[in-house]
Formats: C-alpha cells, sequence, structure tokens
C-alpha cells in the first residue's frame, strides 16, 4: 500500500471510530452482572486487592500439599522430574546454576496465592477453597523457612509478608545498554581470523528426525502416506473398539474425562510412565507392577502383592474413591463423582490396544 | 544368507552412490529421463474427485513436514512447546498448522456459542460481549509476527539444538483479522485512572499478563480469524489477543476477559517467568517488545545443501517488534565480510521479512550469518555481545546472531565462532 493510500486509510477506519465513540458507542454487549464479575474476576495484586476473606496454617496447608501437590512438586518442594521446584534456592541466583523458586525469586506473596487458586492443581485447577489456598500458601513460605510451623496465613497479614526477593527486579533498561547503541555496522575486513568456539553435535541433545534431510521420492512418500494412515489416538481407538465393540459414544465420553488424568497418565500407541504409569494393558495388570514404574506408594505395591488385580470392578471403585481403596496412594485425585464419568473411563481405557 | 547379505548390501551402496552422482549432476542415461520417457501413474489414471478432501491437506510428499516438539524441554506435553518448521517454509506467512504451539493447561476447547468476553474493572460499563457481538464491530486485517521471549532460550550457554526449527521455530506470522482493542475498551469507557489492562485466558491455566494501557490503546486487537479462517485450537480459538511486537505469552488465547486497573498485578507470567535474570542475580521485568532477530533457514542442519557447487539460494526471515526491517546483511566467511541480502516480499509493520541471497557455492565451508537491521537503526547483535551485559542465565530475549557451518559436503551444523 502506498503511504498516501494508508493514510486515506487510517483516516476512513477513524471516521468509523470517531462515529463509534460517539455518546454511548455502538451499544454492543451487555452489562456484566455483579455475580459473573465476581465468578470470573479472581485475580489478585501485591497490595492484597482481589484476596477474599479467609485463612489457612501450616499444619493444614501441610495436609492439603501432600494430598495435592507433592505428587509433582516432591514432598519438600523440591519437585519430581522436571515439575516446578518450589523451595530452597536461596543464595544461587548470581550462580552458575540459578534456582528459582518462590522463596528465591518470587517478589510478591500475592503471586503465589493467585496462580495456586487459578491454576493448581495441574489437571485440576480452580478446586482449592479460598482457605485451602491460604494454608498452602503459608505451607509454601514455611517450606521456604520464611515462617514457623505456627504460622497462619489470612487477608488481614498477608501484605505484611515481605518475600526475600522483592528488591530483586528492576524495569527495562535495553535502551541504555552497550547492545542498543546505534552503530553502523561493518561489512568488509571486519576480523582477521575466525575459530569455531562450539558445536552443537558435542552435546547432542537434537531429537531425531527420521523423515528430514532424506528426500529420495517415491520411497518417502510411501512411508509418508503409512505415517498418516497409522495416526494415534482416534485411528487406534476406533479399531481396537470395533473388535471388542463397547459403546462409541461412551468410548468418546471416555476420553473427555479422561482429560483429569492425562496431567499424570498416558494411554494408546506408544504411551509411557508419566507421573503415573502408563494405562496400556491395565487390565489383569496386578496393582503396583508396572513394568518399569518406580513411584508406587507401599501402600499400592502391598495391595498388589496381596492380590488385587485391576478389573472393571477394582478400578471402578478405585476411580471413584482412590484413597477408599489405597489408603495412601500417591494419586492425587479425589475420585470421579459420577458414576457415568467412571463407566465411560472404564470404556474408554478397554478400548485401548492391549 | 550372510554371503547374500553382504553381497546386496554392497550392491545397495553402490547403486546408492550411483543413484547420488545422477542427482547432482543431472539424469546420465543415454536415452533421456525416465521421469520423462515413462508414462507416470498421474499421467494415466484418475486422481480423487472434487470432494475427497473437503478440508484440503498437503501432499503426502510433504509429510515430513511438521511441528516438532524437543521432550526433555519440559515436564509434560500439556505445558510445553513445540516448534515451527522454518527451514521447510517460504514467504512470509506461516500456514495456520505449522504455527508453533505453547499452552500452559493443554488446548482449550471452547465452545463458540458459550463464549464470553468480560470488560471489568476501572470502566464506565462492565460489560459482557458474545463471539456474535465481537464480529459487529468494525474490523481489520493486519499481519504480524508472534515470537516466544524463550525462543533460542536454549542457545545462551552454546550452540545446542542442531536445526533452525528448535533454535528459532518458537515463532510464527500470521495474518489476523480482528476488532482493535481500543474499540471495545471504548465501549466500556476507561476511567482516567485506568492505567494497565490484565487479559486473561479461559483455559485450565487461565493465562494472565499485566498490559500498560498505552499498548492496549495503540495496535492490540482482539482477533478471530487467522490467515482468512477461524483461528485454530491451539491458537485460541474462538478469540485471542494480539499484542504487536511483544513476547508471545501476552498474547492472550481463548480471551475471556480484559480487566483495566491502575497498576500491574505481577502475575506468575511476568515475576517467576518471562523475566531475565543477569549474572549478578538481579533481574530485568517487563521486557515486553521482541528486538530485531533474524535466522537463515536454509541452508541449516535441518535442510543441508544437497545440490553440490553452483547456484545457490541462501534464505532465512528477519523481524523486529520495533518496526519494520531496513536491512539484512549475510556472511558466507564467519563475519570477516558482509553482504546485503535481498528482501522480498511484503515490508510489513511488525511482520516477519523473507530475505534472499543468492550465490555461486564453490563447494568450501562457510560459516553463515545473517545480522538484521531495524527501521529504528538498531543492529541485531552478537550472542557474546549480548551475554556481556546479560549473563548465561537470561533464558529469554536471545536475539543474537546465530552461525551455521556448513562442510564441503552441504551438511550444517549449529556452531559458535571467535
Amino acid at each position: 500500500m502506498s503511504r498516501s493510500l494508508k493514510i486515506a486509510a487510517a483516516a476512513a477506519l477513524l471516521s468509523v471510530f470517531s462515529t463509534a465513540a460517539l455518546a454511548d458507542g455502538l451499544g454492543l454487549g451487555r452489562p456484566a452482572t455483579p455475580e459473573e464479575v465476581a465468578a470470573w474476576d479472581i485475580d489478585v495484586r501485591p497490595d492484597g486487592a482481589g484476596l477474599p476473606e479467609g485463612s489457612g496454617n501450616v499444619f493444614d496447608g501441610e495436609e492439603v500439599y501432600a494430598e495435592r501437590c507433592a505428587v509433582c512438586h516432591g514432598d519438600f518442594g523440591e519437585a519430581v522430574g522436571r515439575w516446578p521446584v518450589l523451595a530452597g534456592g536461596q543464595d544461587t541466583l548470581a550462580s552458575a546454576r540459578p534456582v528459582k523458586t518462590v522463596g528465591s525469586y518470587w517478589p510478591y506473596l500475592s503471586t503465589v496465592w493467585d496462580y495456586v487458586h487459578r491454576a493448581m492443581p495441574f489437571g485440576d485447577a480452580q478446586s482449592l477453597t479460598d482457605d485451602e489456598t491460604y494454608a498452602l500458601t503459608a505451607y509454601i513460605l514455611y517450606l521456604n523457612d520464611l515462617v514457623d510451623d505456627e504460622f497462619e496465613l489470612s487477608r488481614d497479614n498477608f501484605t505484611e509478608v515481605v518475600m526475600p526477593n522483592a528488591d530483586g527486579f528492576f524495569p527495562d533498561d535495553r535502551a541504555e545498554t552497550a547492545v542498543w547503541a546505534k552503530r553502523e555496522p561493518c561489512m568488509t575486513d571486519c576480523k582477521p581470523s575466525v575459530e569455531i568456539t562450539g558445536r552443537a553435535r558435542v552435546l547432542d541433545v537434537t531429537p531425531d528426525d527420521p523423515t528430514s534431510k532424506v528426500r529420495t521420492g517415491a520411497a518417502t512418500a510411501e512411508k509418508a502416506v503409512a505415517t498418516q494412515a497409522d495416526e494415534p489416538a482416534e485411528g487406534a481407538a476406533t479399531q481396537v473398539a470395533a473388535a471388542a465393540a463397547p459403546d462409541p459414544e461412551l468410548v468418546a465420553a471416555g476420553k473427555s474425562v479422561f482429560r483429569k488424568c492425562q496431567a499424570c497418565h498416558a494411554v494408546g500407541d506408544g504411551a509411557r510412565h508419566k507421573i503415573g504409569p502408563h494405562l496400556n494393558d491395565i487390565f489383569g495388570r496386578t496393582a503396583g507392577t508396572a513394568d518399569g514404574f518406580t513411584k508406587y506408594s507401599a501402600d499400592m505395591v502391598k495391595a498388589g502383592e496381596d492380590g488385587l488385580v485391576w478389573n472393571e470392578e477394582t478400578l471402578g471403585e478405585f476411580l471413584a474413591k482412590p484413597r477408599d481403596v489405597i489408603k495412601r496412594t500417591k494419586m492425587a485425585f479425589a475420585g470421579l463423582k459420577k458414576d457415568e464419568d467412571v463407566d465411560a473411563i472404564i470404556a474408554y481405557l478397554r478400548a485401548m490396544p492391549e | 544368507m550372510t554371503e547374500t547379505t553382504r553381497t546386496s548390501r554392497r550392491n545397495f551402496l553402490k547403486g546408492g552412490l550411483i543413484a547420488g552422482g545422477a542427482m547432482a549432476a543431472g539424469p546420465a542415461l543415454a536415452s533421456g529421463d525416465p521421469a520423462i520417457l515413462e508414462v507416470q501413474p498421474w499421467a494415466n489414471q484418475l486422481g480423487e474427485g472434487v470432494d475427497a478432501r473437503p478440508y484440503g491437506v498437503p501432499s503426502p510428499f510433504e509429510n515430513h513436514v511438521r511441528r516438532r516438539n524437543v521432550e526433555w524441554l519440559t515436564a509434560d506435553p500439556v505445558s510445553s512447546v513445540n516448534f515451527t518448521p522454518l527451514h521447510e517454509l517460504d514467504g512470509v506467512i506461516t500456514p495456520n498448522g505449522l504455527c508453533f504451539e505453547r499452552h500452559h493447561g493443554g488446548i482449550a476447547e471452547v465452545d463458540p456459542a458459550k463464549y464470553r468476553l468480560m470488560i471489568n474493572g476501572l470502566v464506565d460499563r462492565e460489560l459482557v460481549f458474545t463471539l456474535d457481538d465481537l464480529k459487529r464491530f468494525p474490523r481489520v486485517n493486519r499481519a504480524y509476527f508472534l515470537e516466544c521471549a524463550a525462543n533460542s532460550g536454549m542457545e545462551w550457554r552454546g550452540a545446542q539444538l542442531n536445526g533452525c526449527q528448535f533454535t528459532h521455530g518458537m515463532i510464527h506470522n500470521v495474518l489476523y483479522t480482528g476488532v482493535p482493542l481500543k474499540a471495545i475498551l471504548a465501549e466500556a469507557g476507561v476511567k482516567t485512572n485506568g492505567k494497565w489492562i490484565l487479559p486473561e485466558g479461559a483455559d485450565a491455566a487461565a493465562m494472565t499478563r499485566s498490559i500498560p494501557i498505552e499498548k492496549a490503546l495503540d495496535d492490540c486487537l482482539v482477533a478471530f480469524a487467522m490467515n482468512g479462517e477461524a483461528l485454530r485450537p491451539e491458537q485460541g480459538y474462538p478469540v485471542r489477543l494480539v499484542v504487536p511486537g511483544w513476547e508471545g505469552n501476552m498474547w492472550i488465547k481463548w480471551l475471556r476477559r480484559i480487566e483495566v486497573g491502575d497498576m500491574p498485578w505481577h502475575h506468575r507470567e511476568e515475576t517467576s517467568k518471562y523475566t531475565d535474570l543477569f549474572a549478578d542475580g538481579k533481574a530485568r521485568r517487563f521486557t515486553w517488545e521482541m528486538d530485531a532477530k533474524s535466522v537463515i533457514t536454509n541452508p541449516s542442519p535441518q535442510a543441508p545443501i544437497l545440490h553440490g557447487k553452483g547456484p545457490t539460494v541462501l534464505t532465512g526471515v528477519a523481524w523486529s517488534g520495533r518496526g519494520t526491517i531496513k536491512e539484512v546483511h549475510v556472511t558466507l566467511d564467519g563475519g570477516r565480510n558482509w553482504h546485503q541480502a535481498r528482501i522480498d516480499g511484503p515490508s510489513w509493520d511488525k511482520s516477519i521479512h523473507r530475505f534472499y541471497f543468492d550465490f555461486e557455492w564453490d563447494g568450501s565451508p562457510l560459516l553463515l550469518q545473517s545480522r538484521a537491521v531495524d527501521s529504528t537503526g538498531y543492529v541485531q547483535p552478537t550472542k557474546n555481545e549480548l551475554r556481556a551485559v546479560r549473563g548465561e542465565n537470561s533464558i529469554y530475549h536471545n536475539n543474537g546472531i546465530q552461525t551455521w557451518h556448513v562442510r564441503a559436503n552441504g551438511e550444517a551444523e549449529n556452531v559458535e565462532i571467535s
């Protein structure tokens, strides 16, 4: 677009908006009700704005944490695998391997409350009560040695907590740095010699790519078509479903309910252990014996030794109330409240490859 | 058995070599090229009819063109990222199905009939819009790049990943259709003390970011279409925020609410994440604009030179969060001498630019780099220039110059040079 055309277009646009800006605008949308705003406006700020009434102490926080959080974040906030570390790391920020935790890095406590309340536990967001969130926030402070075990956090004392790294941040100052300074880039004879100082190959962490580079025509295309045909998930599910003939609608419903599980469990072609064991061939498996899975609770292993084998009945009971079946299971999941959800999950798992 | 295997393997290798030679020099058969001399199946048989592919997909010969992830990067694919295959693309627009994905709670499958956008906080009227309401505002079309602040983040401590898909693939460039955010905010009436907005997603991460009101009233869009069709679920269907030139995390997907406030919220993604940790342990925050950057996409480790010496097309992409790209320079000798690259295609504000450098390769090893200069005069720095200011723990906002080492056989590797 030429410059003059651009200006004309901008002017036209402006005239549209200036008409729109008259009086009450276009009159689009409708007023939000106070209940609607309250339902969605859950954000919390460092000055405490947005915090609801409530309180929770370290002791209660530990209980909620053990049940809902420890499976990913570790018993002491040290984290399992690559899940976020919550505690420790003080005095590491200037080291070669900084550990950024709530205690070492987060500048405001409100961020913890807000995030836990809006997005945690992973896979079951916005399921914590306000008091549970206060208790968890208190417990995370305790894990970071910032409060003692008698501590209770409430809306009233919330803003009194000052985080250790509150002063650890400075505003964007890129414009004042050497990188920014305008310069005339060199075009010829810019340096006398060049040496290779580092190679990606040394690390060898690039994912394997079976299809790239090799472009030999027909052979690749055949392989490509084959890959496309055996796409996982739905294709596989339908295939096996036809053999075992469970209700396809129930399987589809189960696939949807399974989203509650997939943060920790994989199922289907190529499924591997995650936080929890993969669920291929779950039916007929003795509890606590998935090959290669090492993170079972002692109670789960014991149940298996005592003869618990997963079938539709035992799995159904476990999914409805996990802790009624395995007292101290590591599965941080309260259970499926609806029978039809249990049936759907079982139908979905049944439809998976053996 | 053993003998047969050995013989056939030797024959196979020999055959492979001949084929390789033929490919480089062109078909050597006396009578001519079988691709011409023989009637091909597609020239002889009828193909599929018009309804066979009601929503078209690429040729099966292009099946290798895929987004890919780096499994070891994150704990779980539900909160993870995959990468745009830049080395397989040309022009400036990223096809919808190849735009990299970054989710924090998986892909929300929002029912458009239940889609609502709420405006609340420091406004005269707290409002709720349906998707149909949004489509009754005057709309605009704008192409913008979206780059994740962590793009190239794995390269801070040195060359790590072999392929521009992985080093630079957290970017896409899309033509959005949407409503200027200022029009929607005007409908609600921002109060004079409204200095910040907090857009929020409807997904299981309920993503939030604080954005100053000046940006909200400048060029932000509430977008419902990408490249001419509805947003893809993984890109925020049915509605996402577009924050031109600023880090991708701020472009809230599945946008459900915008609150107007008088100060920033300091939420997780603008404190514990997306802040740049310096060597002294202090961190720079609110680093929203993405600085000028470029990368050569071909040749590169995933796209070696297969044709041998002779005419060679070098190409790549450049972009700046502060305007357009004025120039791109390319070096073949590791930065001793630089050449002007040819920018071809549209030069839109805060949008990807395509550059080419067409040269005669003599078959000797190359050390390739590209260097972007944007419309503000900012010159893309080397990685070492960045490290001198920022240290090696920054993770985010690495816009340093990338080096590919091309060997005499045409293969390329990610390297760092003096």
